[in-house]
């Protein structure tokens, strides 16, 4: 397993405090992510537990895509992967957000 | 059934709970944002989920407030480790806390998670005799088995132990799953690749036909919901009359069908006319036509 931990700049809206959310599941090539408020203003938070080790710098270009386009002040992200594609993780973490904001 | 067909065996263990609760009632109990991820699989540098593959939690069913569990499949078949079993048996242990009208079990499982060994071995013990807690104190408990990993070895006899049991068609209840009797008892015993054997032989509507499962149903979550409705008054008496019955049952069983080599023998001994046609029947046509010759074991 490898951990990675990332922390943007995000310069966009506080992210609102609301109930976590997880979406997605730890199976092969998939990933669950785990979406809170709560991190610093300013910043976006993300931690990566991942069991493809020596990826790093494409979740740093995936990761830093998602808080660009999001960018939401104070978001904290975590994540289990089992080895998910970069699109799909994508997809999970928009998923993710979509479903945060969503949520009553 | 209101709307469009949505699929009990595709969803998530939180889709299962949300599409089998009244909309919008579950409130789960050590969510993911606590992180009781397991120690054992962080120690053999394993992936771990933030819920440990086990939702619990209470919600509401048709207005009744209930406890309500759901396993991910997805998440390492299902596998029972310690930490996953403990909030199992836990949320069965509120049963006796609060008038609960029931508690249901989204069953989705291989059994016990090898890699947490003994541990999970007593988490699944933990579970069994939280059910028959449960069961003692009057709460009924009610297995739901549709997911894509079926519900073998402990989770097996623990759905047995539960009052009663729904099934899908696509839903598999055993104990002994079908790569592990083939490795154990050779390919002439069963061939797991052969999935119209497996489903013959674990699959809902053998289940069905058997007696062990109550309801055979729609792979759908409204069908599921329904169903975990109605059972929910399916209590069955714990005490020794009604184990000395089931005895009874189980060994008229064995007469009857111990000599059966494949599950169409044990249909056709049953009284199926025709049991060729039975995997191809849609539910209701199925249950119509296996009526006289469902053995009742409840």
């Amino acid at each position: 397993m490898e951990r990675l931990s990332f922390d943007f700049a995000c310069r966009g809206d506080p992210a609102p405090l609301l109930a976590p959310i997880l979406v997605g599941v730890v199976a092969s090539g998939n990933l669950e992510v785990l979406v809170e408020g709560g991190a610093p203003p300013g910043r976006c938070r993300l931690e990566v537990l991942t069991s493809a080790r020596g990826f790093g710098e494409i979740w740093e270009a995936v990761l830093r895509d998602f808080a660009t386009r999001h960018s939401l002040s104070g978001l904290a992200v975590s994540v289990n992967d089992a080895g998910a594609t970069p699109a799909v993780v994508s997809l999970r973490l928009d998923q993710a957000v979509d479903e945060y904001l969503r949520r009553p | 059934m209101t709307g469009p067909a949505r699929s009990f065996r595709e969803a998530t263990a939180r889709r299962r709970l949300e599409g089998v609760l009244d909309p919008g009632s579950f409130r789960e109990i050590l969510g993911p944002a606590h992180r009781l991820t397991s120690p054992h699989l962080a120690a053999l540098d394993l992936p771990v989920s933030f819920d440990d593959g086990a939702v619990v939690g209470s919600g509401l069913l048709g207005g009744r407030p209930v406890l309500a569990a759901a396993q991910e499949g997805g998440f390492m078949g299902g596998g029972v480790g310690e930490v996953h079993g403990a909030k199992l048996a836990g949320l069965l242990g509120l049963a006796e806390r609060q008038p609960w009208a029931g508690v249901l079990l989204l069953l989705d499982s291989g059994g016990v998670r090898l890699q947490e060994a003994n541990a999970g071995l007593l988490a699944v013990s933990e579970v069994m005799r939280a059910v028959l807690s449960a069961r003692a104190a009057s709460v009924p408990v009610v297995a739901l088995v549709g997911g894509g990993w079926g519900c073998f070895g402990g989770m097996g006899i623990v759905a047995r132990c539960c009052d009663a049991i729904a099934m899908s068609e696509e839903g598999r209840l055993g104990v002994t799953g079908p790569d592990v009797l083939e490795t154990t008892k050779g390919v002439e015993e069963l061939d797991a690749s052969d999935r119209a054997a497996v489903w013959r032989t674990y699959g809902g509507k053998h289940r069905y036909l058997l007696g062990e499962a109550d309801r055979l149903i729609e792979d759908d979550l409204s069908a599921f919901r329904e169903a975990a409705m109605e059972l929910l008054s399916a209590r069955r008496d714990l005490g020794l009359e009604e184990l000395e019955r089931e005895h009874r049952h189980l060994g008229r069983r064995l007469e009857e069908f111990g000599g059966c080599a494949d599950a169409r023998d044990v249909w056709r001994a049953a009284g199926v006319e025709d049991p060729d046609r039975l995997p191809g029947l849609e539910p209701a046509d199925f249950r119509a036509a296996v009526r006289a010759a469902r053995r009742g074991d409840r």
